[in-house]
């Protein structure tokens, strides 16, 4: 073994050198963040829950043209639709979406002509069932009622790149 | 009747010992936890308490409520025996370590003798263990330690004899007696005896199993080592057990190397303050150590363990022990 390798296995020259840059590395500060109190900056574009939307007027967006139904990868939408009763307009009666099997790729939203289903901000939707996560039209419409406001500003927010 | 009252008073001494023992034990691993997840530039558990203080005890309280599942294969007897074994060999150590002038349960002359027949014997929790568990990782790791721990207890034992020549006793107390002289920390055993040191350091991290020589639990070969089948209180006797003896290391090393109770300048200021602070100052800087090397060493191959142990360390610390004899002798410093 060379002269100079041996004296620096025999003074440690790496394991204090190591330890100094540790010592460093324990002082710096923590990229951490204390999840459920403090969370990341989120992308106008994040794709989460989804939700069916309304007008302002109260009347729900979606047409039933089933463009997200045929466009899923995954097929986890499934759509009945038929006219309404009392103005004859194209109604869904059926919106089911499997959570489960949805993939969170967005499609459905990219297709939709008039912004009905969405996916909204919210990613802390965890279930203790599985049943829980196939959302029927009931529960898609009520997530559009509650996160309407953030999900408007969202759209809003990344409108002018589309 | 005075039986008696000696009797009480070792128990009370012991106890009073064990609690403050191991409440402390309970406050090193949380540093230990949080010092490993800084160095990753983690924050370590911050959850139960302020800071996470309370952290260890809640882990204690979950081993304690959990279920302990014993392996049909296992030998129930040696399996349930292995951890008391581990952790009360690990305490047991402590009766004979001075935390001040005369502050030791039991001053026995041969103390050192003692400590390191009690943390040879900590090998057996483990090789138990290992072996009732009737299981291959654990079989494996439990044939790793034995001969780990033989192999660095070796080049332990010669770098013990360097220090018992210098001090001329097998007394711990009379140990960091003999190293009180006027020049404070640069009378201490470390700075003559300084490459022993080091070897003792590095000997105490592959004695207690801690990385970079913790090939008894390598994660990545061993799963979890002779720990794989424990579970709840069993597994947190080991868990005890470990720490207590890297406690007791630190101990060691201060007590061989860094003057025990002594302050570091014979001046006002530090001789005023009392010697448990000073001991358990210095055992927190050992621990400090022991918590740095974890998080930034990696992990040694078994082949290269067993030829630092028999190649490098042997022969040096052999060497060693011949040099400071010869050099006491014709000093003629050495002890009568």
């Amino acid at each position: 073994m060379p002269i100079a390798a041996a004296i620096k296995s025999l003074f440690l020259k790496e394991f204090f050198g190591a330890f100094f840059l540790a010592f460093r590395y324990m002082l710096k500060p923590k990229p951490t963040i204390n999840y459920p109190h403090e969370k990341n900056p989120q992308s106008p574009r994040y794709r989460g829950e989804h939700a069916l939307r309304r007008y302002p007027n109260g009347e729900e967006r979606c047409i039933a043209c089933k463009l997200c139904e045929a466009i899923c990868p995954a097929q986890a939408i499934t759509i009945e639709a038929e006219p309404r009763g009392n103005d004859g307009t194209r109604r869904t009666t059926r919106y089911d979406i499997d959570m489960t099997k949805c993939i969170y790729c967005g499609f459905c939203q990219e297709a939709c002509p008039v912004d009905a289903i969405v996916e909204g901000p919210n990613a802390e939707f965890a279930t203790e069932t599985r049943e829980e996560l196939f959302y029927d039209k009931q529960r898609l419409l009520d997530n559009g009622a509650i996160w309407e406001r953030e999900i408007a500003r969202n759209l809003a927010a990344d409108a002018p790149y589309r | 009747m005075d039986l008696l009252l000696t009797l009480l008073l070792i128990v009370g001494k012991s106890l009073l010992l064990i609690t403050l023992g191991l409440t402390a034990i309970a406050y090193y691993l949380l540093a230990d936890r949080k010092i490993w997840a800084a160095v990753m530039l983690r924050k370590g558990p911050n959850v139960v308490g302020p800071w996470g203080i309370w952290q260890s005890f809640a882990d204690m309280i979950k081993f304690m409520v959990k279920e302990p599942i014993i392996p049909d294969g296992a030998n129930k007897g040696v399996f349930m025996i292995a951890p008391l074994v581990t952790a009360a060999l690990a305490l047991s150590a402590w009766a004979v370590v001075p935390v001040n002038d005369g502050w030791a349960i039991a001053d026995i002359n041969v103390g050192i003798l003692y400590i390191f027949a009690i943390s040879s014997l900590g090998v057996y929790g483990i090789i138990m263990g290992g072996w009732a568990s009737n299981s291959k990782y654990p079989f494996l790791s439990a044939l790793r330690s034995a001969a780990q721990m033989v192999s660095y207890e070796v080049s332990i034992g010669f770098v013990i004899i360097t220090v018992l020549l210098c001090a001329g006793s097998l007394n711990l107390t009379e140990i960091v007696r003999a190293q009180d002289t006027d020049y404070g920390i640069l009378g201490w055993y470390w700075l003559p005896l300084f490459p022993m040191f080091v070897i003792f350091f590095i000997s105490a991290l592959a004695e207690t199993n801690r990385p970079p020589f913790d090939l008894v639990e390598a994660e990545s070969e061993l799963v979890a080592g002779f720990m794989v089948e424990y579970s709840s209180a069993p597994y947190l006797l080991f868990m005890l057990g470990e720490y207590v003896a890297i406690i007791t290391m630190c101990a060691l090393l201060v007590i061989l190397f860094c003057g025990g109770w002594l302050p570091p300048v014979k001046m006002e200021p530090f001789t005023q303050v009392p010697g448990v602070i000073w001991f358990v100052l210095k055992l927190t800087w050992f621990f400090f150590l022991f918590a740095m090397v974890k998080a930034f060493v990696p992990r040694y191959r078994y082949d290269q363990l067993m030829r630092l142990g028999w190649k490098v360390f042997l022969p040096m610390s052999l060497v060693a022990v011949i040099v400071v004899a010869g050099v006491l002798e014709f000093a003629g410093v050495a002890a009568k």
